[in-house]
């Protein structure tokens, strides 16, 4: 090779070396997808529960990738979700299960929403060494010998001795009656909640009134129910698009006290069907409400509401489960592709909660219920509702110990 | 049989006449298909839905007056019955060798219209302001303004209903082509025209009380099922294809869950209930008022 050829060879191999090892970089990050599975309830009058877990892990995946991806054990990741509908029936959950585990070999999977769906996936994933995220509360899911799951909100029986006991001390309630779907997970959140009223002294008027699923007219149950002339109805395991309607028959029916329920609602679905006849009715609230919210918090429920249309209140409570997920990953990376790594961070794990003003720490909770910490510490949040809007009531949390 | 008596309070009358106005009104539309053209209509509930979700959107949203939107609504929902009718089942009636072809079209179609609706309207529970604000005492018994606005309109739209197959050209031979199909083509009935006319009218119908029912109960995309099964029991119940059966099995449907909740537990009512069909059925499987099959 000649001298003049030899003198701009060098500088153009070693750019076209530069350009190889650039390109095979970007490549390799390109290539770095961590997907996140969730299977849930997202159609029928339950779609909310479990579209707004996909709404929320696609807006913090979406937010995310934005910035290039999350960094775990020094690789980028772009955030990949595979959101399943298992329609509420255990075998499509079991179906749902297996495709996010055996075909896309997804370890980390948020959900289910309910008892029924929760536990008929729990040998599928412990098969397949995965993590499952669930929204039921049945206690079995999450003591010894089970291990695979983390319940991602604060659990009936752990709001409902509080609010109780609130209202039995501020409000002078005295007699509870509880009304319920004729369903296993609000059957057995009724069955938590008797137990509760009966520890604090008191008086059942009625427990023994259900509805079928599917129920709008619920003035023939609601009938009965007044008719014990309670102080405080609670609505065991309600739906969002149920409770509206149940407190609007009471009303009419002549009810004047106190209407309550220890799962999640939605402000706007309250004001449109039940308007003013649902001011002064106590719910689990989302575990970022206005008054708490931090400025990150803020920002996501502008994400939110663009991505899926609007704002729904649950979830201020679901944004936590993929944030976690991803934080303990990040402390531990060997958790990518192995549980019991995973399992092994959780007790010692704790992080700034992004998502609240206040300089709280985020950690895995729910020893004291559990035996292990298999929940995320959400903050728990008791609403009321009022002149269109929840009020921050109290804000408190779930005893660890 | 004590507490069966007990339970039939003032307050359990007037809920089993309202509700049963109302099943009335929604078991209507589907005896009405059937009637005429041997179809079971399983989007009966997902029309139903739709009439409510046009009602919210136009009343609700876009601010329509309440009867210009309940009357946009009723229209709609009849042209996408007629749509499924001249654009669907026809076809697959023409060539069908088999009654089940046409179920299968209609588990389709209710399938599509709950999904269609799921991504159009979202999942979440939509509800309009009641027309009419306050409770009426009846005695011991309370009865909500809104309720009985919407159980009037049911019963008026039930009496124009009945008026147009007895006493129009058109509904005579509706009822001519439900009553026996070959003696009416013979008669010079227009069967293709009429069959149409008659699943938009049954969808209508739907539609109707959709959108009067969104009033009072709300609506999400996923709440047609539930009303499919329950216009399926009142008109098996009644007799499927007579129009006074499905009044009588909204009725009666509307009673015995009323006093069914009053008398039992709630979470045996619907078993008491689905036992005394089936037990009825045996006896009599045309339903209270229908013939029986040649």
């Amino acid at each position: 090779m000649s001298a003049n050829l030899r003198s701009w060879f060098r500088p153009l191999l070693a750019m076209g070396a530069a350009a190889l090892l650039v390109g095979a970089g970007s490549a390799s990050a390109e290539d770095n997808v961590l997907k996140i599975g969730v299977l849930g309830v997202m159609s029928g009058p339950a779609a909310s529960w479990g579209l707004v877990n996909k709404y929320c892990a696609e807006t913090t995946a979406q937010w995310m990738n934005e910035k290039g991806g999350v960094q775990i054990g020094g690789k980028k990741y772009k955030i990949e979700i595979v959101a399943i509908d298992d329609k509420n029936d255990p075998k499509l959950a079991v179906s749902g299960a297996e495709r996010l585990t055996q075909q896309d070999g997804i370890k980390y999977i948020i959900g289910p929403n309910v008892d029924t769906t929760a536990t008929s996936i729990r040998p599928v994933v412990e098969k397949a060494g995965a993590m499952h995220f669930p929204y039921a509360f049945q206690r079995s899911l999450y003591t010894p010998p089970a291990s695979n799951a983390v319940l991602g909100m604060i659990a009936s029986y752990q709001a409902g001795p509080i609010i109780y006991k609130y209202l039995k001390e501020k409000k002078g309630v005295k007699s509870i009656a509880f009304v319920a779907r004729n369903e296993s997970d609000p059957l057995n959140q009724r069955t938590e909640g008797v137990q509760a009223a009966q520890a604090l002294g008191l008086t059942i008027s009625t427990s023994k009134d259900t509805y079928e699923p599917g129920t709008t007219d619920f003035f023939p149950v609601m009938t009965k129910v007044v008719k014990t002339k309670p102080d405080l109805i609670v609505l065991s395991g309600v739906a969002p698009a149920d409770a509206p309607l149940l407190i609007k028959a009471g009303r009419e029916l002549g009810f004047t006290g106190i209407f309550s329920t220890e799962t999640a609602q939605d402000s706007k679905i309250l004001a449109q069907v039940a308007g003013d006849k649902a001011d002064g009715f106590i719910s689990v609230g989302g575990a970022s409400t206005p008054a708490i919210r931090s400025a990150y918090m803020e920002e996501f429920v502008q994400r939110y509401t663009k991505h899926v249309g609007e704002w729904n209140d649950e979830a201020g409570t679901k944004v936590y489960a993929l944030e976690i997920i991803l934080a303990t990953l990040q402390r531990n990376p060997k958790a990518m592709g192995n549980i019991a790594e995973f399992k092994k961070t959780m007790p010692a794990f704790d992080m700034p909660n992004p998502f609240v003003k206040d300089p709280i720490k985020l950690k895995y909770t729910g020893t004291k219920y559990f035996q292990q910490p298999r929940q995320i510490g959400v903050p728990m949040v008791v609403n009321e509702f009022r002149g269109g809007t929840f009020q921050t009531l109290f804000v408190g949390a779930v005893e660890d110990k | 049989m004590e507490d069966l008596l007990g339970a039939i309070s003032l307050q359990t009358l007037v809920n089993g006449l309202v509700t049963g106005s109302i099943y009335a009104l929604i078991a209507l539309g589907l005896t009405l298909i059937f009637g005429i053209m041997r179809v079971v209509n399983f989007a009966h509930g997902q029309m139903y839905m739709l009439g409510a979700f046009a009602v919210y959107y136009l009343y609700a949203e876009a601010k329509f007056n309440y009867v210009l939107a309940l009357v946009l609504a009723i229209v709609l929902v009849g042209i996408v019955g007629y749509l499924f009718e001249v654009l669907l089942f026809r076809r697959v009636m023409r060539v069908a060798t088999r009654e089940e072809n046409t179920m299968l079209l209609a588990m389709g179609t209710a399938i599509l219209l709950e999904n269609g609706a799921l991504l159009a309207f979202g999942e979440k529970q939509r509800g309009v302001p009641p027309l009419i604000d306050g409770v009426l005492r009846i005695g011991e018994a309370y009865l909500p303004y809104s309720r009985l606005l919407v159980t009037v309109l049911a019963l008026l739209l039930v009496a124009v209903l009945i008026l147009f197959v007895r006493y129009t050209r058109t509904g005579r031979a509706m009822r001519a082509l439900a009553q026996d199909r070959e003696a009416a083509c013979l008669q010079g009935v227009n069967v293709d025209r009429l069959s149409a006319l008659g699943f938009a009218i049954g969808a209508a119908l739907a539609g109707a009380a959709g959108g009067l029912l969104v009033t009072v109960f709300a609506i999400n995309s996923g709440a047609g099922t539930a009303v499919s099964v329950k216009a399926f029991t009142m008109i098996m119940l009644g007799g499927a294809g007579v129009i006074a059966g499905a009044i009588l099995g909204g009725l009666t449907l509307g009673f015995a869950e009323a006093i069914g909740y009053e008398a039992f537990p709630g979470s045996i009512t619907y078993l008491i209930i689905f036992i005394g069909l089936i037990l009825f059925l045996i006896v009599r499987p045309q339903g209270i008022l229908g013939k029986p099959e040649r």
